[in-house]
Formats: structure tokens, C-alpha cells, sequence
């Protein structure tokens, strides 16, 4: 049990940020090698301001008009996504981890915040979740691999809770809380989770195709 | 996962089953590894990727509306019945599976681009439609009767079999008709070193000799320096673009601009059509390696504003039914002509009721992206599937719109099939035929 704890919060850490850091620049510069080799086009059109214009429109709620349509989707996937990007990197016990390891520190978010914030994104996932298995159009496109895709981030959050209300057998979950969040670390660049990183390339790109090329706006 | 058959109904196209015959498991495989190796990269690995199939591009195709929300006509639904199993299998599909790919990229996509509006990640669907229609002309598996346009092309470099001599022979008997209107008019042939070079679509000379006359008389009417070749290179127009046969795209397009640039003209002005646009600013030139037009090229949208702004056309009575205006996606999504086409409108018309939605957000006529060229067998479906636009023109009906104003050939022709299907009871013209009528001549 110790044996196992050590693993997977010592030398699993470093194989997960490492294969989460590499994978995300293999994944980009492969691309960018391979659009250069096949669609040289996209470096020809991409264009910075429209490309940026694009992103914006994009990045702030209800900024585009599909997004004024949807309007539960939209809060629900702002909600989901600040928090996810928030929570791991503001809780003060993972702020107190860095400190211990490495001696650095930075502003974190109280606990209560960070428990509500927890919640918004467990309770974002059921959102898709139930979307997905509700909406006809959502759920012709499923595979299994969406479901597989949608527990790896959810898993971390919920066992995260669960180890910091110190429910039953939380030293358990303690283990599974890291292992899940080190498995979403690499799953980032080599799932579909890589639209992380693809994101401010295509909708740059369609901006920039939009903005630069035919004059017109994309959102 | 498995999901109910949510199409029925078989279509027989002589170009899809005779096609599907010749075909062969290896030969399948071998044309998708070729195609995707070595004509696509990392935007079709990225764009497939980036999908978290999430449905919201659904909403934004008039197919999935008007199927009663169909998830199978939805843009993502039809990556996912193409590309997305080519991809799984690594191309080892069936000849019956290429039928069904080959009639969903052909006919129930119009490659408007309305989804990349509404997809988060903005990704080019119309692009991996377009793929497959690629995989498909390289199967020989095009719908037959806008693979005979592509013959055309290819044979004569227009769409419609016009044979060089009855090209110059419309011109002429066109210029003799609007003489007995404007007795000087002139449809100058050949002009070196004119400001405009006119081009039109095949379909003009064809069966729409008139818009050549109507043109005839707002370039005379705007003392435009014009002028028309008589060699090859008139036709804008490009159904290979739209079967997947690139090869033949850069021909036309070459001809093109070559027959501009022998005539050595300041700018090319194309008639009042969205594909042939697409095709000569979007991807004909890229296809030559043309980041842009070699040579400005303008469509008649903008051309129309210029000489109005500049007054070189004078109104003598404005267009006195209230008129609504269609937004062409290849010219509006495409280049972004709408302010322009409403100042037009605004000029020539007593008044215009917007439709909703409007300008990038228009709702495609279906007849684009070659899907009317695909003919009879397929226009059921093409007029069922866009129940969207027939709503949509007779929200503006009701609002007092009596003529519609589709400033785009293939919209043109799709509109008139929704017109008339629905019953909607409204006058369809072109932008040119307003101009013409209330002009001063």
C-alpha cells in the first residue's frame, strides 16, 4: 500500500507530466510538420488579427450565436471548463505540494470555493453525460470512447471530493485520485482531449480563412 | 454503438450503381490510402481529432432541420457516416458503403459552411466532405448527371457543351437583340487592354441568353470598358470542383485567367453566380498554387455596388414590389458581399424585408456545392430537405415580401424548385434583372 502510494505520487508524477508536456509538443510539432509538408495553405492564410478575432468570440460566453442558441450548453461548458483549469491548479493542498517539492508557491482559491468548484464540474460532466445519452443528434455521433473520455476527466474531480471530505476508505481513493489525474494528464494529448491544444489552431485557422480570405464573420 | 436505420427510401443513379459495379474491396482500399496519404494531412487529422462530438453544428444544416432533426443529416452525422468509418477501417469498405458516402457528400451536403459558423473549434466540414467526394471521382463514383457537366468541362472547357463558334454566336445574336433597344450597344469581342473582362457561367449561353443581353445593357448603361474573349476561358463556371476531379478544376481555372490575362485586362467581373466564384478566388487558384487571383476578380455583387456608388447608373423608377434578399454562401460566407448586395437593393428597391436569419447566417438554397447538378434523382430530396428556406421565404411572404431576390444562379434554380414545391406564390429574380428593369437606358 505505502510501496504503491510512493509510486504513483513519486515516479508516475514525473512519467505523467513528462508524457503530458512531450505528448502535447510531439502532437503540435508533428502537425505543424505535417501541415507544412501537405497543407502548406495553412500557413499561407493563417492570419494573427483574424485569427485572434476569431478566438475571442469564441473564449467569452455567448459570444457567438450558436452559443446565444444553447444558451444551458454554454454556461455549463464555461462553468466546466474554468473549473477544470482551476481547481488542480489553485487548491491549496496541490499549491502546498509544489511548495514542499520544488519551494514555490502561488495565490489558491479557498477550500470552500474549491468544493464548489469541484461540483460544478462532477455536476458538468452528468450534464454531458445526460446529454449525451438524451440528444438524438449527441448521441448518433457516440462512440464508447466518448463515455471513456468523459470519466478520465471526470474521475480525478469526483475521487478529489470524495479524499477531501475524508468519506470511507479515502486513503484508497487518495491513490485513485492521483492515478486518475495522472491518466488525464496523458490522455490530454493523445485523446480527444488534445482539442486542449488543437483549439486556438483550428478556430485560428477558420478565423483566419473567414476573416482574411472571404470577409466575413465566424460566430 | 449501434443505432436504428434512420434513412429509407433507395435512389437509382446510373453514375453511383454502374460506378459501385466496377469496384473492388483492394481497389477501394488502395485509392483511400492514396488519397489520404498523400492529398491530406494534418487538417484532416487535426479536424478529426479536434471533434468531441459534441452535435452543435447540427442545428446549423437546413438538411437536419428540415429532416425533422434527423441526426443522420447533420454535419457531424455525415462526417460520421464517410470519413469517420474510412477512417476506423483504414479504408476497407464496401462498394455499397461508397454508394451511400458518395450520396451524402454529393447530395445531402452543399458545402455552404454554415456549420463552421456554429462548431466551437471551427472545423472545415465542408473540407472532409469534399474528401470524400475526392476518394469518390478517384472510384468513379459521381453522380451521373453532374459527372456529364464534368465531361463538358473537361472535353470543352465550359458546362454545357457550347462549341466555340455558337459561344461567339450568342454574343452576337445577344448584341443584335439589345441593338434594337440601345442602338449603339456593343458586346465588344476580343478587346485588348479593356478594364473588365465579363465571364459567365455555361449555363448563360445556353439557356439564359438574356442575363448575357441584360449585362450588356448595364455595362453599356455604366460606360464600362468591357470586354468578353471568344476563345475558350469564357466559362467561369466548375462542376469538377464539386465532383472532386481537381486535375480538371486547374485546367478551367487556368483557362481562365490565362484567356484574362492574353486580353490583358485590368480585372475579371463574373456574372451573378456563388460556385464559379468559389471556384476562381477560393479554390481553383489554389489548386494553381494562387495564394489570390493572379488578376483582381470581382463578382457582379461588388461590381453592381461600385457602379452605384460611383453613379454611374441611374435609377428611372425603383422596383415597387417589396423584395426580401437571399445571401448566397459563396459570396456572403465566401467573400462577405452582403452589405454590398443591400446597398444594391436599397438603390434599385422601394423596399426590403429581411429574411431571418440573414447575411453569414442565411440559410443555404440546397441547390449549391453541385447538389442541384446532381438532377432528378436526387431532387426530391434536395426540395424535402430544405423545408428550412421554404419557412423561411414565407416568414418574409408574410411580411409582405412578394419577390425574392437570389442573387446567385444556383440559388436561383434552387429556389424556384422550393417556390414552386411549397407553394409559396413569389417572384424569383436575379439582382442584374432588377438593375435592368428600372435603370435608365
Amino acid at each position: 500500500m505505502h510501496g504503491f502510494y510512493d509510486f504513483v505520487s513519486g515516479p508516475l508524477v514525473w512519467i505523467s507530466f513528462i508524457l503530458f508536456i512531450c505528448g502535447s509538443l510531439y502532437r503540435l510539432i508533428t502537425m505543424a510538420v505535417l501541415a507544412k509538408e501537405k497543407d502548406p495553405m495553412v500557413y499561407a492564410y493563417m492570419d494573427f488579427y483574424y485569427a485572434i478575432r476569431s478566438i475571442f468570440h469564441w473564449i467569452i460566453p455567448f459570444g457567438s450565436v450558436n452559443m446565444r442558441r444553447q444558451p444551458a450548453m454554454t454556461i455549463v461548458t464555461f462553468a466546466f471548463h474554468i473549473c477544470l483549469i482551476c481547481v488542480p491548479l489553485f487548491l491549496f493542498a496541490h499549491v502546498i505540494l509544489w511548495k514542499e517539492s520544488w519551494n514555490i508557491s502561488w495565490w489558491f482559491l479557498s477550500d470552500g470555493a474549491a468544493d464548489i468548484m469541484t461540483m460544478i464540474v462532477i455536476g458538468s460532466c452528468i450534464f454531458f453525460l445526460v446529454r449525451r445519452l438524451t440528444r438524438p443528434e449527441v448521441r448518433y455521433l457516440t462512440s464508447y470512447s466518448d463515455f471513456i473520455t468523459l470519466a478520465i476527466v471526470a474521475a480525478p474531480f469526483i475521487t478529489g471530493f470524495w479524499v477531501y471530505h475524508q468519506w470511507i476508505g479515502y486513503k484508497i481513493m487518495l491513490i485513485f485520485h492521483i492515478l486518475s489525474g495522472e491518466i488525464m494528464l496523458v490522455a490530454i494529448p493523445f485523446t480527444r482531449l488534445s482539442h486542449m491544444i488543437f483549439f486556438p489552431f483550428t478556430r485560428g485557422y477558420m478565423g483566419s480563412e473567414f476573416g482574411a480570405v472571404k470577409n466575413a464573420r465566424d460566430w | 454503438m449501434a443505432e436504428p436505420a434512420l434513412k429509407t427510401g433507395e435512389i437509382f443513379d446510373e453514375g453511383l450503381d454502374k460506378g459501385i459495379a466496377k469496384l473492388t474491396p483492394e481497389k477501394i482500399e488502395q485509392v483511400v490510402s492514396s488519397v489520404l496519404a498523400n492529398e491530406t494531412g494534418a487538417r484532416l487529422r487535426v479536424y478529426t481529432d479536434t471533434c468531441v462530438h459534441c452535435g452543435l453544428c447540427s442545428e446549423a444544416c437546413h438538411f437536419y432541420l428540415s429532416n425533422d432533426n434527423n441526426p443522420a443529416f447533420s454535419p457531424a452525422g455525415k462526417v460520421k457516416q464517410t470519413l469517420w468509418e474510412i477512417l476506423k477501417k483504414k479504408g476497407r469498405v464496401s462498394p455499397e458503403f461508397i454508394k451511400h458516402a458518395a450520396e451524402i457528400a454529393y447530395t445531402e451536403c452543399n458545402l455552404c459552411r454554415r456549420c463552421s459558423m456554429y462548431c466551437p473549434f471551427g472545423i472545415d466540414i465542408a473540407y472532409l466532405m469534399l474528401v470524400i467526394r475526392r476518394i469518390c471521382h478517384k472510384l468513379g463514383v459521381t453522380p451521373q448527371y453532374i459527372q456529364t457537366t464534368a465531361h463538358s468541362h473537361a472535353a470543352t472547357l465550359n458546362q454545357m457543351w457550347v462549341k466555340d463558334d455558337e459561344w461567339i454566336d450568342t454574343l452576337m445574336w445577344q448584341e443584335e437583340e439589345a441593338q434594337d433597344e440601345i442602338s449603339d450597344l456593343r458586346i465588344p469581342l476580343e478587346k485588348e487592354g479593356a478594364d473588365v473582362f465579363y465571364s459567365v457561367i455555361g449555363p448563360e449561353p445556353k439557356f439564359r441568353a438574356q442575363l448575357i443581353y441584360q449585362a450588356a445593357v448595364i455595362m453599356n448603361g455604366a460606360g464600362v470598358d468591357w470586354t468578353m474573349p471568344a476563345t475558350p476561358g469564357w466559362d467561369n463556371s466548375d462542376m469538377c470542383m464539386y465532383t472532386g476531379d481537381n486535375e480538371v478544376m486547374g485546367r478551367l481555372k487556368r483557362a481562365h485567367f490565362e484567356a484574362a490575362m492574353r486580353l490583358k485586362v485590368k480585372r475579371i467581373v463574373m456574372g451573378e453566380c456563388g460556385h464559379a466564384f468559389r471556384s476562381v478566388y477560393d479554390m481553383g487558384n489554389r489548386w494553381l498554387t494562387w495564394k489570390m487571383p493572379p488578376i483582381p476578380v470581382i463578382h457582379a455583387l461588388e461590381f453592381y455596388h461600385d457602379i452605384f456608388k460611383e453613379g454611374k447608373i441611374k435609377i428611372a423608377r425603383k422596383y415597387d414590389q417589396p423584395v426580401t434578399l437571399h445571401d448566397p454562401c459563396n459570396v456572403v460566407r465566401g467573400r462577405g458581399l452582403h452589405e454590398m448586395s443591400r446597398y444594391v437593393v436599397n438603390q434599385t428597391c422601394e423596399k426590403l424585408i429581411e429574411m431571418e436569419p440573414n447575411r453569414e447566417h442565411n440559410f443555404c438554397c440546397s441547390a449549391g456545392g453541385g447538389v442541384i447538378n446532381c438532377g432528378p434523382p436526387f431532387k426530391n430530396k434536395r426540395v424535402e430537405g430544405n423545408r428550412t428556406k421554404a419557412e423561411q421565404l414565407f416568414v418574409a411572404k408574410a411580411k409582405g415580401a412578394k419577390t425574392v431576390i437570389a442573387p446567385c444562379h444556383n440559388c436561383h434554380g434552387g429556389l424556384e424548385d422550393i417556390i414552386h414545391h411549397y407553394g409559396l406564390n413569389m417572384e424569383l429574380k436575379f439582382l442584374g434583372d432588377i438593375i435592368y428593369e428600372c435603370m435608365e437606358k
